[in-house]
């Protein structure tokens, strides 16, 4: 078995006084897909948020254990947190393309890094959306606003812009939660193709999407890991009784 | 069918309707007469010798007298007091929505201190822009680079301008806040993830988003000071000039403080009435014009932002 490339270990979250994660151990493995799972507020959102540390945006929140992203702890004070968020990317719930053309927003992050070459951020950015499944249907307005386009588009280019940087695990935060059944289905054909070259790591509340796409699953309840195994067994054969009543939709 | 019965008629609905049509009749006629009145006593001196005219032959004549210094000089102060307000202003706007703690205590002190700028009366603007500006700043120059010798301690377009942006600041800060506030978290989100610094996040998203609104800011702070007088009385309008300013540290004429002048200074008021409506109806069309620019220029950066 491989080395795992993040390996969380006794992590604990507050926001202010309030504490949302409690001593959550998880080993995310490479080239593996990793559902977060869990009713509303149970920190999972937050768990996905303190990996790239977009938490630091929030006022008084505070972070205690070990977070390793290939051994190195993500919140020691030597870490660059522009690099560690160029090598952990992240997709939002709410597709955020910026109203820029849709070149323009895949290229967005290689031009803040320098890149300046103009055959290079084409190939990069033709690159990027072939692996984003969106090249055929953009190619020919590559130049037009990506605001024009659909919302599961939209969706598809977040992902082709966090693919362009090169990143080396994907967070992605409820990315289809907005989106209707085709949509939907299109990006969870992605995230079974993108594992290949990706870790990625899903916030869902869509229990079959975490069947259907992950390989491990993470249940959170009330800021507590409850199960954490493979995602088969996490559906068919869970150890926990609270686990077994949220996948089978019994409360959450 | 006893339910479908009205009750009587309902009379308080029908006064209210009256009142709030009363209350927006009142607004529409003002507007009304004044743009009436001074377009039907304006026109009539409005001709393009009096736009391109100057005071060669004397201010006071109806026939003669041109108002071409003193568009001039509006413009050239209305450029001035632009280039200064809008990026202090937008620089401010930016320290305190995306630096600035929004709950500290001196924040919100910053805050008020600006709200009750936009509050100050004018005038007190204008005496201060003499005793800082003129008297101080202007001092201050003339002590350090000309031994004491008279070049900036003195009332000057510059002055003028520097007293008009500050007077302005508060409205260019306000909307440029707002517009700041509009622009989708999201989008700050998703640059910060994609490893942009916050100076390029801000720098390369969000103003770039909010620059309409920050263009709101400064076609509301033009149109201000384009008809301000107080402010400028003291710090470098004129009452008459021989020839055009060519130097910021330049007196000039200015078509609100001319109307002023017109108004209190004529040896006879009925043979400068003409002058005084024709001023007044130049001074609405350059203030007019400034904005209709400005607004242009918006609606063009609006629809570059939607279509890529």
């Amino acid at each position: 078995m491989d080395k795992p490339i993040i390996q969380i270990t006794d992590a604990n979250f507050w926001y202010g006084a309030k504490q949302a994660l409690f001593d959550v151990n998880v080993s995310i493995m490479p080239h593996q897909t990793t559902a977060f799972i869990g009713p509303s507020g149970c920190g999972k959102s937050t768990l996905l948020r303190c990996l790239n540390r977009m938490n630091d945006l929030i006022l008084g929140t505070r972070v205690t254990g070990r977070i390793a992203f290939n051994d190195h702890d993500v919140n020691a004070p030597d870490v660059d947190v522009i690099e560690l968020r160029k090598q952990i990317g992240m997709v939002f719930q709410k597709s955020n393309p910026f109203p820029k053309s849709v070149f323009d927003n895949v290229a967005y992050g290689l031009r803040i890094q320098g890149m300046t070459d103009k055959t290079e951020l084409e190939t990069r950015v033709v690159k990027s959306l072939k692996k984003a499944a969106l090249w055929e249907e953009v190619k020919d307005r590559l130049h037009e606003s990506a605001l024009m386009m659909s919302g599961g588009q939209q969706q598809r280019l977040c992902i082709a812009r966090a693919i362009a940087v090169e990143p080396e695990i994907i967070l992605m935060d409820e990315p289809c939660s907005a989106l209707d059944p085709t949509a939907t289905a299109k990006i969870e054909e992605l995230i079974q193709d993108l594992e290949k070259d990706y870790t990625i790591i899903i916030v869902t509340h869509n229990m079959q999407q975490a069947a259907r796409c992950s390989d491990y699953t993470a249940f959170f309840y009330l800021g507590r890991l409850i199960e954490f195994d493979a995602t088969n067994k996490i559906f068919t054969n869970p150890t926990n009784k609270q686990t077994e009543d949220y996948v089978t939709g019994r409360f959450g | 069918m006893t339910i479908l019965r009205a009750k009587g008629y309902d009379w308080r609905s029908t006064a209210f309707h009256a009142v709030t049509l009363a209350a927006t009749a009142l607004i529409v006629l003002a507007v009304i007469v004044i743009i009436g009145d001074i377009v039907w006593h304006g026109a009539k001196q409005v001709s393009w010798h009096f736009v391109t005219g100057g005071t060669k032959e004397g201010m006071f004549d109806a026939k003669t007298a041109g108002v071409f210094p003193m568009i001039f000089g509006t413009l050239a102060l209305v450029l001035l007091m632009t280039v200064g307000v809008v990026p202090v202003g937008v620089i401010t706007a930016v320290y305190l929505t995306e630096y600035a703690k929004s709950l500290s205590p001196i924040t919100r002190i910053i805050r008020s201190a600006i709200n009750n700028l936009a509050g100050v009366p004018s005038i007190v603007f204008g005496l201060f822009g003499l005793g800082f500006f003129v008297q101080f700043v202007g001092g201050g120059l003339d002590q350090m680079f000309y031994g004491g010798e008279l070049h900036y301690r003195k009332p000057a377009l510059i002055w003028a301008a520097a007293t008009m942006a500050i007077m302005t600041l508060p409205v260019v800060i306000v909307a440029t806040e707002e517009a700041l506030r509009a622009v989708p978290n999201g989008l700050r989100e998703a640059s910060l993830a994609l490893g942009a610094t916050k100076l390029k996040t801000i720098w390369k998203i969000v103003l770039p988003e909010a620059l309409p609104g920050v263009l709101t800011g400064a076609i509301l702070a033009v149109g201000r000071g384009a008809g301000e007088v107080a402010p400028i009385m003291f710090t470098g309008a004129a009452y008459y000039l021989a020839h055009l300013p060519t130097n910021w540290t330049d007196q000039f004429m200015h078509l609100g403080y001319h109307v002023f002048v017109l108004s209190t200074q004529s040896p006879d008021i009925e043979r400068t009435k003409p002058i005084l409506y024709g001023s007044v109806l130049v001074l609405l069309l350059v203030t007019f014009l400034l904005n209709l620019t400005g607004v242009l220029v918006r609606a063009k950066i609006r629809s570059r932002l939607r279509h890529g």
